[in-house]
């Protein structure tokens, strides 16, 4: 049975490979991580992640990013729409824009933001006028966040309204619904799955985000520290297990995140399969 | 209609102004920046002796990235889809992992193998090998933050293709390696080449994982990004945003590149 399975060969050699890398490049180290943290002890953790300025670490952490990854589920959506949907000079241009944040390195990102939104830069000028801090508050953050974030929602959403079949829209448009509705009751609720996806990898990816925010944070405790900084400056102080205790949480907030949508969508398709 | 194409224009002009904003702005002044000295000043930063190490620095870790993930990437790619057995889902899963994973929480776990809380630390002490705060721990946390890119481009397409021709060639007593390079191979180039850009960019800009393993030591261990953050800290920003301009420069290639492999492979498929 297991041979008739196996007709092509190189199954064991791909699976020696495949578990040999992985386990050196990434299960050793994790396990060591892992068996480093466990000898801390539970008082040493608890004294660690509650304290105050690293709560507020996570605070700004995960709301900025959450911030962040609604602004994108919104432009995320329309630039979708715009690509797919709409034909104009430069269409090309735009979306090959789109992956910039992926080709980017984070730190050329950190840096050009920071000065774009300091006091005297370009962008930073027009809200200093309107008295409002851009660079080195949650607000930078936020912009630095939303860069990283936005080819997420895109991409997801993208090839899945290009791909939409055109039946619905066509009979809900000669029954006389506006654009507006046939958009909300039949495109969008279509949409809403790879919307989600693309919102919970933007908000994992911000909340454990350095290089792009470390320059336009600013840094200052109890206002803009952000979760992963904290970690470098309890590395800096040579705290490991201080620093292992902030990753640890850090680490459980993502995956939360991911769980949470992931377990959302399921309940859709069930209900959505009952339904149909 | 007239309303129509109203909603039309404003949803166009609101997605590029949010393109131009968030992305192209930074672009310029990265140029404006760079160049506010003159062209000498640029190209004295990018040719004095520390930022030529951090270049090559870069280069390496990132060729070794590439050489090592797209081995990694090939073989687990060929492993979850030529073949069922148990745990492959788990295993899938295990792959994908360093995605959710920060790159500071990913150069931390070198920090705990190799570092000196590590049960390995007096063995590697005798020997003198050094890994962490050295050249090997920035090769290997590139490694760990790209290691998923290139299985993840090749699984789908690897899945479509299905196993037929691998299957008929196996029974017709192909061996494995020319089964991959007659058969497979073929069908999955596009999408190996991208799975490589991609790899390729993340790796030459890797910044959190690299910073916690690197130690900061100037002309070592520094890589490009790296160098950026020391010359930016010490406000000597037309150098930082020089040696930027090099990354935003490898970036817009890499861009170009992702754009003409995607076309090519669209082409290919309309062909057929």
């Amino acid at each position: 049975m297991a041979a008739s399975k196996k007709i092509i060969p190189g199954f064991r050699f791909s699976l020696g490979i495949t578990m040999f890398y992985l386990s050196l490049l990434f299960i050793i180290p994790m396990l060591a991580f892992i068996l480093y943290s466990s000898g801390m002890g539970m008082d040493k953790f608890i004294s660690v992640v509650t304290d105050e300025r690293i709560l507020h670490g996570y605070y700004v952490s995960f709301l900025c990013a959450f911030v962040a990854a609604a602004v994108n589920g919104f432009f995320g959506i329309i630039l979708s729409w715009v690509l797919v949907r709409y034909d104009f000079p430069g269409r090309k241009i735009l979306d090959g824009l789109i992956d910039l944040p992926f080709a980017l390195p984070t730190a050329v990102a950190g840096i050009a933001l920071t000065t774009l939104y300091a006091e005297t830069g370009w962008l930073g000028q027009i809200f200093h006028e309107l008295g409002i801090k851009s660079a080195f508050s949650p607000l930078g953050i936020t912009i630095a966040l939303i860069f990283v974030g936005i080819p997420f929602v895109t991409r997801n959403v993208q090839p899945v309204l290009r791909d939409l079949q055109p039946e619905a829209e066509e009979a809900a448009r000669l029954f006389g619904a506006s654009e507006f509705t046939i958009f909300k009751k039949v495109i969008f609720p279509e949409l809403l799955n790879p919307l989600l996806t693309g919102f919970a990898l933007a908000f994992a990816r911000g909340i454990g985000e350095y290089g792009s925010v470390v320059f336009i944070a600013g840094n200052t405790p109890f206002e803009t520290e952000i979760a992963p900084l904290l970690i470098m400056t309890k590395l800096e102080q040579f705290d490991y297990e201080g620093a292992a205790a902030v990753a640890i949480v850090m680490m459980l907030l993502s995956f939360m995140v991911l769980l949470t949508i992931n377990g959302y969508q399921r309940y859709r398709l069930k209900k959505e399969g009952i339904a149909v | 209609m007239k309303k129509d194409k109203l909603v039309r224009i404003s949803l166009i002009f609101l997605a590029v102004s949010f393109i131009f904003i968030m992305l192209v702005l930074p672009l310029l002044l990265v140029a404006k920046e760079a160049l506010a000295k003159g062209f000498a000043v640029y190209a004295n930063s990018l040719t004095e002796g520390i930022a030529v190490k951090a270049m090559i620095l870069t280069l390496e870790a990132t060729v070794a990235a590439v050489l090592f993930n797209t081995i990694f990437g090939v073989a687990s790619a060929w492993l979850l889809t030529k073949y069922d057995f148990k745990g492959k889902t788990f295993l899938a899963s295990i792959i994908d992992l360093p995605f959710a994973i920060s790159p500071v929480v990913a150069g931390l776990f070198f920090i705990m193998l190799f570092g000196r809380m590590s049960p390995l630390y007096p063995f590697l002490q005798a020997e003198h090998i050094k890994i962490v705060f050295a050249i090997p721990g920035i090769i290997l946390a590139t490694i760990f933050v790209t290691l998923p890119f290139i299985t993840r481009e090749l699984v789908p397409v690897m899945e479509a293709q299905g196993r037929d021709e691998e299957e008929a060639a196996a029974s017709m007593g192909a061996d494995g390696f020319t089964i991959f390079r007659k058969i497979t191979l073929p069908n999955i180039k596009w999408a190996l080449l991208y799975g490589v850009t991609l790899c390729t960019a993340r790796a030459m800009g890797e910044f959190g994982a690299v910073s916690v393993v690197s130690g900061h030591i100037r002309g070592k261990t520094n890589t490009l990004p790296l160098h950026i953050e020391i010359l930016y800290n010490e406000y000597n920003f037309t150098a930082a945003f020089a040696v930027a301009s090099v990354l935003v420069i490898f970036a817009i290639i890499i861009l170009i590149v992702r754009n003409y492999i995607e076309w090519r492979s669209k082409k290919k498929i309309s062909a057929v």
